[in-house]
């Protein structure tokens, strides 16, 4: 029982990962796959900031009279991580805009077909 | 006072140039500071590599903070030669862009597009020169993101897609290294490189540093395309606008390749390759690669697709030499690293002077062009020959040590793999001569002139160096060896 | 104990979402959900007592993200199309098994959540915790880290944004070949309607100034609680893309011209970098903000300052102009 308590955080963030990953590898639909990227990317920030949890610890922010803290160094990670993902998913958005324009779908399916017509 | 901060003037240059190149008004301006800017970085990467093999590494601590507790810069020759492969061949490509890259992009990009290649070259400096394993993932997202929008600025509409497709795989790669530095970070408390080196041989044993180990190689595979995670490459490279397969094809594998170097051999304990299935996993997916990817090469009907299927298999080279986790094996993989730059990035530029003249490269629009443009095609057929190994040419350098690898394991199946890939590029190659010389030339093709010299002369330098660094092996094989050693790869 | 019920109820409301998000075929729905999932997150981060990440996340992931999702489908279409959505599902369902048994696996022997011996909590971290205070004078640590100790992370990210920016201009800015169709969102965001809602514009006028206000606070007062140039970077831009949607995109390119994004964008980063290039003149290190001023704890001070500075605008412009483009693609 320990063991579970002490690991279904984990198990949970995975469980969030595989579902992302998941929608990024089996769904057609361009927006979509977009969508399935955040997700894993967010799940795996939970995996980070779980990793840096102290029981009874305090917001990394120095205040007198508290000793335990919680890890501020995923913190640190996962903000930057957190930027890198929404440049990722502007700049894939932006893609997906124009695969519209070109191709008239965002169906991947349906752009192989024009692409292998051509 | 220049001499301290080489290391890291050679990352924040360009990264300071891009925001200033994105603001110039003209494209010729901006193309003047990227050429100054990868000028200036030659000469410091060349600097920095003497500097490393006289003097030993260099550790440079950013912010001023000791390392682990802030991020540092640490150069041995392995590093060193790298940044130098990389700022070479950007100090080579750019001359070539300013022709090539005005005929392909529309003049009011062509500002953010030089601003968009120096991010892209700062960025993978940046993966080079670092020694925080973190600071590896900020500085892989610079130089994936800016490559993402530099192939989607291809001509052709599947430009998008392939664009589309490589940020997918790609941000998929980079978030499994995120997860495996999660995990090994959860067992040793640190992201320095040496740090970990150290601390790692404790914790070797736990599932949790196996998991996260796994995660990162998977990551760095991806973005290598190593076998058989190598399918956004061949569109990336057939659709990306001509100056950037150029430096990419010649460049972003590379650096991959390094990262893996170094997680493998310093970052991790010297021998858990041949503890772990790690080794194998590397012959068996370079044996697979070198075959599969060469004999889909025969069937290309597009030539710089064709060469894209070539680079997954030279890709394939580099993995054996790194799956024997011999002192040789790496050497050789090191060595081919470099040479592969040069036949690759020469190929790829002389495609580009074709496609500069008739604005297409499929084998039925180039038929008769050898003729026309005979500059173009003797680098074909010099690079070509390197690409196949013919000795006399750098391409014959790897594959000698590759084999003596090979063979001091008493690897036969490996030898007999790297001789065959050899023939099947003698096939690939062949194809594309053929093409060139000795079908007739069409109506059209009859009246195209050669090259211009901006882009010959970049081309024949790659080709010359093909040949010089055939004859004389010296300084690839020592700084190989060098840079092998200081891996911390023993030397049996 | 709560602590826990907490903690469980929130990641079952995210297992939910997320499984809806895959389910799903329409694509509102899909990113409606997303934000929830972000939103959530943030929740969960709070907990978690990551205060910082839960703003940003909050800021960035539900904010930014969902409002580029939302524009995206404006654009294109807001649906799946079903008979696409599941071809071949067992090859990447079992990529997916074997990925996720792989990452169990490793979690078998990680020390447990929440445990202060572990690894992790050890060495660099406790270090941070004992010096941060002392060695820059930086109370909320997380700022400390962030801007100082691993400061140059923090550069390469806001190149990061920069890059971003250059990528969407590049692909969907002013310069390039632009789409005849019309589309709803440009619909919007023409905004004859809204414009003349009494009730949106006096609400808009009084929540802008405040906006604007608390993304000042946090960009200053990132030292000594959760915030920094980052959260006040998007904030700020919030406050503009809300004129916008107000007052049409057309008003908003007035207060803001598009040149002048570009170039806060580009200074940003040269400030950031800039600071970096100062304490190497002056005989530092790059980016030792020591040899800034005469003490230490001044010099470290007077550097995040600065850098923050640099973040805080490259972030409101890059966002800025991310927004304009998508906004302003398919106007006619």
């Amino acid at each position: 029982m320990d063991f579970v308590l002490g690991h279904y955080n984990y198990w949970i963030a995975i469980f969030l990962m595989m579902v992302g990953f998941y929608t990024v590898i089996s769904r057609g639909n361009l927006v979509k796959k977009i969508v399935g990227l955040n997700v894993f990317q967010v799940s795996v920030f939970l995996l980070y900031i779980s990793i840096g949890t102290v029981t009874g610890g305090a917001a990394p922010i120095i205040t007198q009279g508290i000793k335990l803290y919680s890890n501020p160094l995923p913190h640190v990670l996962i903000l930057t991580a957190i930027v890198v993902g929404v440049a990722t998913t502007a700049l894939g958005l932006a893609l997906v805009v124009r695969i519209k324009e070109a191709y008239g779908t965002i169906e991947e399916d349906e752009i192989h077909e024009q692409d292998h017509s051509l | 006072m220049i001499e301290n901060h080489i290391s890291l003037l050679l990352v924040v240059i360009p990264l300071i140039a891009a925001p200033i190149a994105a603001i110039l008004p003209w494209g010729r301006a901006s193309w003047m500071l990227t050429l100054v800017v990868t000028s200036a970085c030659f000469v410091l990467a060349g600097l920095q590599l003497w500097a490393v093999v006289h003097n030993g590494a260099i550790s440079y601590e950013l912010g001023g903070w000791a390392p682990p507790w802030g991020i540092e810069y640490r150069i041995d020759a392995l590093n060193a030669l790298v940044a130098l492969i990389v700022s070479a061949i950007a100090a080579i490509t750019v001359p070539y862009a300013l022709l090539s890259a005005e005929k392909e992009i529309p003049k009011q990009q062509i500002p953010l597009f030089y601003s968009a290649f120096l991010l892209c070259f700062a960025g993978l400096l940046g993966i080079t020169q670092t020694g925080d394993i973190f600071n590896v993932f900020v500085f892989l997202e610079i130089s994936s993101l800016s490559s993402y929008a530099l192939i989607s600025l291809g001509q052709r509409r599947q430009a998008l897609t392939s664009a589309y497709q490589y940020l997918i795989m790609g941000t998929l790669g980079a978030t499994f290294f995120l997860i495996g530095v999660g995990l090994i970070y959860a067992q040793t408390g640190t992201l320095n490189m040496m740090d970990l080196a150290q601390r790692l041989p404790e914790v070797t044993s736990l599932k949790t540093v196996h998991t996260g180990f796994a995660f990162i190689m998977i990551g760095f595979a991806l973005k290598l395309a190593l076998f058989p995670l190598h399918l956004w490459l061949p569109n990336a490279y057939t659709y990306a606008p001509t100056v950037i397969t150029v430096f990419l094809a010649a460049t972003a594998t590379k650096v991959a390749l390094y990262v893996m170097l170094r997680i493998l051999f310093t970052v991790f304990p010297d021998g858990f390759v041949s503890v772990t299935p790690t080794g194998d996993l590397f012959l068996l997916s370079g044996i697979a690669g070198v075959l599969t990817a060469s004999v889909y090469a025969i069937y290309q009907m597009n030539v710089k697709r064709l060469l894209a299927y070539s680079s997954v298999a030279q890709i394939g080279y580099m993995a054996m030499g790194i799956g024997f986790a011999s002192f040789k094996g790496v050497t050789a993989t090191i060595i081919h690293l470099f040479n592969h730059a040069l036949m690759k990035g020469a190929l790829f530029m002389a495609v580009g002077a074709i496609i500069y003249r008739i604005g297409a490269c499929r084998m039925d629009n180039i038929e008769g062009l050898g003729r026309q443009m005979p500059w173009t095609f003797g680098a074909i057929v010099i690079a070509g020959l390197s690409l196949i190994g013919v000795p006399g040419t750098a391409g014959f350098i790897s594959k000698w040590y590759l084999v003596l690898a090979a063979l001091e394991q008493q690897a036969w199946l490996s030898v007999g793999v790297i001789l065959f890939g050899s023939l099947l590029a003698v096939v690939y190659m062949g194809k594309v001569i053929e093409a060139l010389y000795f079908k007739p030339a069409s109506e059209a093709n009859l009246s195209v002139k050669e090259a211009p010299i901006l882009l010959l002369a970049p081309t024949w330098v790659l080709v010359f160096a093909n040949i010089y660094f055939g004859l004389n092996a010296e300084f690839t094989v020592g700084i190989a060896e060098h840079a092998a050693r200081a891996l911390g790869v023993a030397a049996k | 104990m709560i602590d826990i019920i907490i903690d469980i109820t929130l990641l079952a409301f995210l297992a939910i979402t997320a499984v809806a998000i895959v389910r799903l075929t329409n694509l509102l729905a899909i990113v409606m959900l997303f934000g929830i999932f972000s939103f959530l997150s943030a929740t969960l981060f709070v907990v978690m007592d990551a205060v910082d990440v839960a703003f940003t996340e909050a800021a960035v992931g539900a904010g930014i993200s969902t409002v580029l999702m939302l524009a995206t489908i404006a654009l294109t279409k807001d649906h799946e199309e079903k008979k696409y959505s599941s071809h071949r599902p067992w090859l990447p369902l079992a990529v997916v098994i074997a990925t996720g048994a792989a990452l169990v696996y490793g979690t078998l022997d990680i020390p447990a959540f929440g445990d202060p011996e572990s690894p992790a909590q050890k060495h660099v971290a406790t270090y941070y915790i004992e010096k941060a205070m002392p060695e820059t004078g930086v109370p909320n640590i997380v700022t400390a880290v962030l801007a100082s100790y691993r400061g140059y992370d923090t550069l390469g990210e806001v190149v990061v944004i920069l890059t971003a920016g250059i990528a969407v201009l590049l692909l969907i800015g002013d310069n390039c070949p632009k789409s005849i169709a019309r589309n709803h969102m440009q619909e919007g965001l023409k905004g004859k309607e809204i414009a003349h809602n009494l009730i949106l514009r006096i609400a808009s006028k009084t929540l802008i100034p405040l906006i604007i206000l608390f993304a000042l606070y946090v960009q200053f007062h990132g030292d000594y609680g959760p915030g920094g140039g980052f959260q006040a970077g998007v904030i700020m831009s919030s406050a503009i893309i809300l004129y916008a949607l107000v007052y049409g995109l057309d008003g908003a390119e007035r207060v803001i011209p598009s040149t002048i994004l570009r170039l806060l964008a580009s200074l940003g980063v040269i400030i950031y970098a800039g600071v970096g290039v100062v304490t190497l003149l002056l005989g530092g290190n790059y980016l030792d903000y020591s040899v800034l001023a005469d003490t230490q704890i001044a010099g470290q001070h007077l550097g995040i300052l600065l850098v923050e500075l640099g973040v805080g605008m490259t972030v409101f412009s890059i966002m800025l102009i991310i927004f304009f483009a998508f906004a302003g693609r398919g106007r006619p």
